[in-house]
């Protein structure tokens, strides 16, 4: 059951990230027309709920993303199996949502 | 027993692997060619006529029997229906074992594994009638019929095991024939144990493990496309997990 539990959430957490990276390649392309610099950003993104909420999904879909595609590698190329596979996996599933939860509170968080 | 040669052509130099999975090397060996000649022929004038001790394994010469599969110039083909002209670069031919198998000797592998995995993967019929029920009817028209009739015609050949990256990393991995033959069988309306099919495949040596490199597909001899009956066990699985209708499976290695 577990593969096709990890199947499914790595095809939905891409499903998530596609129209979230498009969101923000669009923006900043708008965005950066006139010129723009760190205090103007930080100016439209601290307090922003929609800004929270797109790049908090955002970094927890990567977060799942990445873990389940590490996970693929390092049982192919590395041969790992059972309780270490899990460990390794989860620990990089959690760097990863914590450096990127922290980055997203950094530029919303007032 | 003569064969008549082409014209002013020069022998082929061909390079044989000899030895075991325990090791081994390349032989070195000229052949004279000779009008049509498949890479089986050229297998088999080294054998009868430089070396006697050369094993292989070949039966039909037709195609049909699947035995003869070997690597050529470092691809997995069919040896009796493959062409010297069509596949020789510069003169020289390599020959080896085929990838992804252990090999007994020289050019024959220990095709077990293989054979065990369709076995694992219940590749094999169940039916649940007996001769006494009226005989089943089944439309050639139906999708279901034409889905199936797509992923048969498999000669168990192993060149799309041979070819498969995925064996090679994950030595569990049913590999394309096996959930091939699982896909047809799913979609065979007389068999019963599709239920338990489903479990083995979508377990983690089962189909979600294919990356849908297009191996297998690119070098079956009989044009068949193993990646595409994986991805429609793939969502087989799934719209049974949805359902709930996905049984719990046996796992060799839960992770």
């Amino acid at each position: 059951m577990l593969e096709v539990r990890l199947y499914l959430a790595q095809r939905a957490s891409a499903a998530i990230m596609a129209p979230l990276v498009l969101i923000h390649l669009g923006v900043m392309i708008y965005a950066i027309q006139g010129g723009i610099d760190a205090a103007e950003i930080l100016e439209r993104t601290r307090g922003s709920l929609f800004w929270g909420a797109n790049y908090g999904l955002f970094v927890i879909a990567v977060s799942i993303h990445a873990a389940i595609g590490l996970r693929n590698i390092l049982r192919e190329w590395l041969s790992l199996r059972g309780i270490r596979l899990a460990v390794i996996s989860w620990i990089f599933f959690a760097g990863l949502l914590t450096a990127g939860l922290r980055a997203v509170a950094a530029v919303v968080l007032p | 027993m003569s064969f008549p040669t082409e014209s002013n052509s020069l022998p082929i130099a061909v390079r044989v692997w000899r030895g075991t999975s325990a090791g081994g090397s390349f032989e070195q060996f000229e052949v004279p060619q000779q009008p049509s000649q498949t890479i089986l022929d050229v297998v088999t004038w080294i054998q009868r006529h430089l070396d006697a001790g050369l094993s292989y394994r070949f039966a039909c010469r037709v195609g049909m029997c699947g035995s003869c599969a070997m690597m050529v110039n470092g691809i997995p083909r069919w040896t009796c229906r493959t062409h010297v002209n069509k596949v020789m670069r510069d003169n020289q031919l390599t020959i080896e074992p085929l990838r992804n198998l252990p090999v007994i000797k020289d050019l024959a592998c220990d095709m077990s594994e293989f054979f065990e995995k369709w076995t694992d993967s219940k590749g094999y019929f169940q039916g649940s009638t007996t001769r006494h029920d009226p005989v089943s009817t089944l439309s050639p028209n139906s999708p279901q019929r034409r889905v199936a009739d797509a992923a048969t015609e498999c000669i168990n050949c192993a060149i799309c095991y041979a070819s498969c990256d995925v064996v090679n990393w994950n030595r569990d991995y049913l590999g394309p024939a096996a959930l091939n033959r699982a896909w047809s069988l799913q979609n065979d309306e007389r068999d019963s144990a599709s239920a338990e099919r489903l479990s083995v495949v979508a377990g983690d040596a089962g189909c979600h493990q294919c990356h849908s490199q297009q191996g297998c597909a690119t070098h079956c001899p009989n044009e068949l496309n193993p990646t595409a009956s994986i991805a429609g066990l793939k969502r087989m699985v799934t719209k049974a997990y949805l359902r709930g209708e996905l049984p719990g499976h046996g796992s060799k290695s839960d992770a």
